[in-house]
This record gives C-alpha cells, structure tokens and sequence, in this order.
C-alpha cells in the first residue's frame, strides 16, 4: 500500500507567517510556532517553513524560530528561502531543522545540490522546485516564489536534480498556489513519472477531494496544506481518514501530545 | 535522571537534546572517551551515510570507548546510523566496518524485488509490528507501543539484517521488503526510525530510556 504523508507548509515573512494567493498579496496569519505547535498536536507528519522573502535579503532568517518550534515539536521540519551554501545549511540544522529545501541557488549553481547530500545526506537535501504552465504545454522553473523565470523545463530539471543528489522534491504549482481550486495534477503526474524519488505537492489543495485527485493520478508521496490549515477549513483528523478510505497508508496512532 | 548523547559532529543534535528534555531526562552531550565511559545512558546518534559516520567517530576518538561503554550492561541506544553502526558491517558505497555489538550487516533496500517496486530511500511513518518471534514489548524500551499501530518516522536508503533472528524487536513492511525497525541485544538497542521526530510514540520510546 502506498504510504502518504501530509505536511503542513507556513510561508514566513519573518516574523509573521502570511498567506498569498498566488504567492502575491499577503496577509499576515500570526506566529509560525502557534500554528506549527497546532498542527503537531493534530498530528501533522511534518512542517515545511519557507522564508519567502529570504532570497530579497539574501539569507534566510528562521533561525530563531526552528530553534524554538523544535523544543517542542518533534516532527521532521524542511527550511527553505535564501539557502546558498553548506555553511547555511549546517547553520539551519543546527537550529533544529531536519531537511532544507534549496530552489534560487540550486538554479545558479547545480553543484550545491551534490555538496549538500554529500555533506549531510540527500535525505536532507530537498529540491524545491516553482512549476508555471507554459504556451507550449510544458511547465518552466521559476525561482523567487514564482517571479524570476528560469528558463529550465520542470521535468528536465527535476532528473537533473535527482541525478545530483537530490533526496526529495518539494514540488509547488504557481498557477494552483493559493487558489484552493486543486492541485496540478498533469505536473505532479508528469513529474512523479521521471524520478524514483519522493515528491512533495504543494499548491492548490483547498478541499480533501484535491487530495484524493493527486494521489489517484500521480505518483506524489506527500501532500502539502496551507490554507485549509490555516484557516481551519479542513480537519486534519478528516484529510488523513480521506487518504485511509481511498486506499493509502497513513500514519496512525498519532498519540496525545502530553504537556 | 542524566542522558549522554555522543556528539562527533554528525547531524542535528538538537532534536535529540530537546527529545531527552520533553521526556523527562537532562541531556549530556559528549566529546571525549572518558565522558562516555561515565555515562548512565548513552545515545549514539548518525544521520548521512556509514561510512563518514564510522570516520568521524573514530576519529572522535569514541569508537573504543562506546564498544567498552556497551559492555557495562547499562543502557545504550542507537539511532538511525548509529543503530546500523552496531552492526559487523555495512555494504553501502564498499564494505565498511561496525562496532560489531550486534551480530549481522547493513545492507540497501532493494529498490526491485519478487515483492514488485519501491522507492529508495524510504521516507515517511509506518506502524511498528513485532518481530515473529517476540511475544510482546513489556520490559523493553518499545513498552507502552501498541503494536501495527503506533507509528514512528523513517528515513534511510539502508537496512540492518541480524545474523540471529533473537535480536530483533520490531519490524516494519516497506511494500513487501521487511525493515529491521528495533533491535536489542542485552543493554544495546538500535532503532532505524527517529525517536526524536516522531511524535508522541517516539517520546514514549524516550521516556521509557529516561526511566530504564
């Protein structure tokens, strides 16, 4: 039985976790930990925290916060936004991270993504890759959260970085991204078809029937919720009863979160 | 009650010390032979590949002195890697010598078997069973588990294979292919999974070391 792990994803510009819709017009949400503790307590599988406005600045600055979400939240966390060498992903392990998600600088310098799985692991190295459909039918890479085009095609990029060491792939549509109108499933199905190694979708989930149509027509390994989270749309306890019913294993027996 | 985590540079300690923390021990984080033979309890954690594992650690210079530490009969965990580098050996990228407290080799997960395919590494939770010859946890640091049910966080690419059955405690079913989940020999337990980071059955884990 196929294995699926939900995660929930907090977008952050430091120090409030906001919300886009198409990673434009934020609104701010609050304080990440608040919402990462939550969804802990309701039995997440994992956090990604990605600093969007990291690559602005040139560094990535939730530092502070992993270190405090990871004294009392032990669930495996991914940092991304503005990571551009081992010293910054040593520094962010440190804090508490378990896996980076590396998109801007992986673009400019491929190699970065072999020094990272080399140094640490390719299970910590996660690939994040911004998928925007093209004219020809095809989808480009983008980096800065959908505004830098990249020139490189989604599926060549993402066998490229698999084959550099890549451990998993955070795999975001920008056309789907805040829309809550669904996931882009020929992406995720044209993706998960070229690599053996685990993808992450991400973008468009606004309802559990979104899931449960990635999940039937791709191969994706992970589902990432904002919004529904976010917002109390959805309950946790539901989507992961949904993917269980359709016939995916799901972590069971997420226990209670003593104090 | 004290917990001494071997540090030789490998990882994210963090999650580990916090994990102590939350289970009600005081971390102890330690760099030197002679700290390790002081331990009440001792972690050795290992995250990456066996290989730059067993590297660091020897030249930690905490290799001896954790084999010396596993014979005193108090308790000694591994996690991940450092539950593969009880082991004789591991195959992965050449053949690599272990601590050799637990008799076998750590070998990959096939990627392709009779059992059909698999993506490797394996990522995500998966519910703990007993192995076939183990009646129950009660007296082990899996006790208060409920066995097919409690699930804990996986991630590696290799797979430990103990030469006698009697060693293992827990396995999982990665689609076909059976993943040695917990071993324990005596006073030493390795657990592939990561305590730390899964949740609250892996703090239960935690505070059963705590109090063992």
């Amino acid at each position: 039985m196929r294995n699926i792990r939900l995660i929930a994803r907090l977008d952050i510009k430091a120090p409030n976790l906001i919300k886009g819709v198409r990673l434009e017009g934020l609104r701010v949400m609050g304080d990440p930990k608040t919402f990462a503790l939550r969804y802990y307590e309701q039995g997440i599988d994992e956090i990604i925290y990605m600093d969007i406005v990291a690559s602005l600045y040139g560094r990535n600055s939730l530092g502070d916060l992993l270190s405090r979400t990871a004294s009392d939240v032990f669930v495996p966390i991914t940092v991304g936004g503005g990571i551009r060498s081992c010293e910054d992903v040593r520094a962010l392990l440190r804090a508490g991270a378990d896996k980076v998600a590396i998109n801007t600088a992986a673009v400019n310098r491929p190699e970065l993504i072999t020094e990272v799985a080399e140094r640490f692991g390719s299970q910590c190295m996660v690939l994040g890759v911004e998928a925007k459909r093209t004219d020809a039918g095809g989808w480009e890479a983008y980096t800065d959260n959908g505004r830098e085009r990249t020139g490189l095609d989604v599926i060549d990029w993402v066998r490229r970085g698999a084959e550099l060491g890549a451990g998993e792939v955070l795999l975001t549509s920008v056309d789907q991204e805040g829309t809550r109108r669904g996931f882009d499933v020929d992406l995720l199905n044209a993706v998960s078809e070229v690599t053996a190694v685990p993808i992450i979708a991400s973008g468009g989930m606004g309802a559990i029937e979104h899931m449960v149509e990635a999940l039937n027509g791709s191969a994706v390994d992970a589902i990432a919720m904002a919004d529904v989270l976010h917002y109390d749309r959805l309950d946790l306890a539901e989507v992961r009863q949904a993917a269980a019913d359709a016939g995916y294993q799901v972590r069971r027996d997420v226990g209670e979160v003593s104090a | 009650m004290n917990v001494h985590i071997v540090d030789y540079g490998v990882g994210n300690l963090h999650s580990m010390v916090r994990a102590v923390e939350a289970s009600g021990g005081s971390p102890v984080l330690v760099t030197d032979a002679d700290a390790v033979l002081q331990a009440e309890k001792l972690i050795l954690p290992g995250v990456g590949a066996f290989e730059p594992c067993a590297r660091q650690l020897r030249a930690s210079g905490m290799w001896d002195a954790v084999k010396a530490y596993a014979q005193t009969g108090r308790p000694f965990v591994g996690v991940c890697v450092g539950m593969q580098l009880l082991f004789d050996e591991s195959l992965e990228f050449g053949r690599h010598e272990g601590l050799g407290l637990i008799g076998g080799q750590v070998a990959q997960i096939p990627s392709e078997d009779a059992a059909g395919a698999r993506k490797v590494p394996h990522i995500g939770w998966r519910p703990l069973a007993r192995a076939a010859q183990v009646k129950d946890w009660s007296g082990t640091l899996l006790e208060g588990l409920t066995p097919d049910r409690s699930s804990a966080y996986f991630v590696h690419s290799y797979s430990c294979v103990a030469a006698d059955d009697a060693d293992r405690l827990c396995d999982v079913d990665y689609l076909g292919f059976r993943v040695s989940a917990a071993v324990r020999r005596g006073n030493v337990s390795g657990f592939q999974f990561h305590p730390e980071k899964s949740g609250p059955v892996g703090l239960t884990i935690m505070r059963n070391l705590v109090r063992a």
